[in-house]
């Protein structure tokens, strides 16, 4: 027997062998792109933590299929963001994405997601257009639209009474795409926005403007700021007098991971968000319980978003037998389904962004209590999304 | 525009412009005397807001303990990163020095991370400064930014004193002006550089402790601060402290103004006026010191 011939029966054999292996399914590959360094470390961590405690609670398969997980560090970092998600999509072949946090990677990741077909699933990125302008059927938010908190916080601030409202906020995407929910919602009720202040991204030096709602004197100030921003504006907004005589209303993450920073200034200022602190709901209790469990840590709104992301992806998977390539399929059971999430059930709306209730929630203490719900089941109204 | 709310924005301005200059200084210092161009500046004021944060339990909340043990720390530090690092470095060419004081930014935020973490901090502002003045309807003040306004002043006075009037002053001068010509004449170049350096560390270290209760603490802040500080730099004039002093409260002033009358290009004023000066005088505001 020469060489040749021996080969061919060892490729012959070994396919045989390869045959009853193809037959059961092999792992879905997820990859996860998430920022695993610099500002939005934190972020990156929780989505992944409760995204992880679903697929441990299921037994650790997802739709009837093992689990494989993929990670690239997107650093928040737009210009590379074509790149890392092509990683994923080309180099490592993974059946879903789960990313982001920052909203300009997750406009290059539904771009690559839309063009090769991935299965995409964002757990945080509240930016309009990936389920406004460039919606697809693969691709799903478990988390918000920008224009969602500010368009509750709209009528919460037209319900208070005010008439004039000042808006302030970083000019950039999320900060204009905030205070365009809240000016819709708030006009629709007859107040008027006399004045839309904006300072560069990430300039922090805020006292000129308030200087500017000093002298305007508004009823009320509507507020767009993250991170470290929305850390000093309270500050500054508490150190120029302002919060004792114009209430300050912002969408939640003005007050959400800053808390500790922020200390008494922020004491009782009033946020509109998916999530907060005290919801009394069977699902977020044994959330909460399970996730201290497994992590020692309170879970924070970024770790709900990233266990819905595995909902969603479970639900989906379930209605398709674990064949990813079937994505009529799994869209339509997602749209279909009541999701369980800790924030209260919540369905995905035809552009496959949640359709939730937003909540009010007051500052007490280190907590963002819910005080109650500002709109319910508020859909984003989707603009330009043709599927 | 009332007249009230213009002279508030006023004070508004004044104020930012005299943060930056305590900043740029330092920078402008070194660049000046010791021909470095240092990029890590901006992590000097990182490093001192978030030892503003980190001592002040450990010396019980006094702000004033926290100001001078931070101090001790930065003028110390600023000695040793000088022995270690940039005394190799004046001989060299500034695309060299760019990359070394880069890699410096590199690890000091990594350093920062791995002690204190990513998140965002708050420092109290002390209780005897935390008051604010009422200036007529619905503005006021608060006492700690006039406070800080006039820490600035009384260092800007001081070394205006030192450099023009003292020994030390005039190596610094003369120093700037030619430096193998003042070895010559007998000056410890070295020790004279080795001071320069502290002092500049020491001043954006301060800068950073001041501002820490007004900033917040947080990753990220001190490469920020190193863009606008560069730009007050180059319009004064590089090496020059009065240049430095003058531009500050021209971009404060500008950056100010800007934003309440043409907030959609508020980004952008700041940069144009830089492009203004440089095609108007290329060589900066003033000669340096």
């Amino acid at each position: 027997m020469n060489r040749r011939i021996l080969l061919a029966a060892l490729a012959a054999a070994a396919a045989a062998i390869a045959i009853p292996a193809a037959a059961q399914q092999p792992k879905l590959k997820v990859g996860f792109m998430l920022p695993y360094s610099g500002t939005y470390a934190a972020l990156g961590d929780a989505i992944e933590k409760g995204f992880r405690l679903y697929l441990t609670e299921q037994g650790g398969r997802i739709g009837g299929r093992e689990v494989e997980f993929f990670k690239v560090d997107d650093e928040s970092d737009p210009a590379k963001a074509t790149d890392n998600v092509n990683k994923l999509i080309k180099r490592d072949n993974v059946d879903v994405i789960v990313g982001t946090a920052h909203s300009g990677v997750a406009m290059a990741m539904a771009k690559a997601a839309k063009d090769n077909g991935t299965l995409l699933i964002i757990p945080n990125a509240g930016a309009v257009a990936v389920t406004g302008p460039m919606c697809a059927q693969n691709i799903f938010r478990s988390s918000f639209s920008n224009w969602q908190p500010g368009y509750a916080m709209g009528e919460v601030a037209a319900k208070r009474g005010a008439k004039k409202v000042v808006t302030i906020t970083w000019k950039y995407a999320a900060g204009d795409e905030s205070v365009g929910g809240f000016k819709e919602a708030f006009e629709k009720s007859g107040g008027q926005v006399v004045k839309e202040l904006s300072l560069p991204f990430p300039n922090v030096e805020f006292q000129p403007l308030l200087t500017e709602i000093a002298a305007i004197k508004p009823d009320a100030v509507y507020t767009f700021f993250a991170g470290g921003g929305a850390v000093k504006f309270v500050k500054d907004y508490a150190a120029a007098g302002l919060k004792k005589t114009i209430p300050l209303y912002g969408a939640g993450f003005l007050t959400d991971g800053t808390l500790d920073a922020q200390g008494a200034d922020a004491d009782g200022l009033l946020t509109t968000l998916h999530y907060g602190d005290g919801l009394d709901n069977p699902k977020d209790r044994s959330f909460r319980a399970a996730y201290s469990k497994a992590y020692n840590a309170v879970p924070d709104v970024y770790a709900v978003q990233g266990y819905d992301a595995a909902q969603m992806l479970g639900i989906g998977l379930a209605a398709v037998k674990g064949d990813v390539a079937n994505k009529p399929g799994i869209a339509s059971a997602i749209v279909a389904a009541k999701i369980d999430s800790p924030r209260g059930p919540f369905t995905i709306g035809a552009s496959h962004n949640p359709v939730q209730d937003m909540y009010l929630r007051q500052v007490v203490g280190k907590d963002n209590k819910v005080i109650g719900v500002a709109t319910k089941a508020l859909a984003d109204p989707g603009r330009g999304c043709k599927m | 525009m009332d007249l009230a709310t213009f002279l508030v924005q006023c004070l508004n301005a004044l104020q930012y412009g005299l943060l930056l200059f305590l900043i740029a200084s330092g920078l402008t210092l070194i660049f000046g005397v010791m021909g470095v161009i240092n990029l890590a500046h901006g992590s000097f004021y990182m490093i001192g807001a978030y030892m503003a944060y980190a001592l002040a339990p450990a010396l019980g909340g006094s702000f004033i303990a926290t100001l001078a043990v931070g101090l001790v720390l930065a003028v110390v530090f600023g000695y040793a990163l000088e022995w270690a690092f940039f005394s190799f470095l004046y001989e060299r060419e500034h695309l060299q020095q760019v990359l070394m004081t880069y890699g410096l930014i590199l690890v000091f935020e990594e350093l920062r991370s791995l002690t204190l973490g990513d998140d965002v901090h708050g420092v109290a502002v002390p209780a005897w400064l935390s008051g604010s003045i009422p200036l007529g309807g619905l503005m006021s003040y608060p006492v700690y930014r006039l406070f800080i306004s006039g820490v600035c002043v009384a260092l800007a006075l001081g070394m205006y004193a030192v450099i023009s009037r003292t020994r030390l002053g005039m190596s610094i001068r003369a120093g700037s002006a030619n430096r193998e010509m003042v070895a010559s004449l007998g000056i410890d170049v070295k020790k004279l550089f080795r001071v320069m350096f502290a002092a500049g560390v020491a001043l954006a270290t301060l800068a950073g402790m001041l501002a820490a209760p007004i900033a917040s603490v947080y990753p990220g802040m001190g490469n920020q601060i190193l863009i606008i500080c560069f730009v007050v730099v180059v319009i004064g004039g590089l090496g020059s402290v009065r240049g430095a002093f003058a531009a500050a409260l021209l971009v404060g002033a500008v950056d100010t103004f800007g934003k309440v009358f043409f907030p959609q290009a508020a980004g952008v004023l700041v940069y144009v006026l830089m492009a203004v000066v440089l095609l108007w005088r290329p060589e900066g505001l003033f000669k340096a010191t």
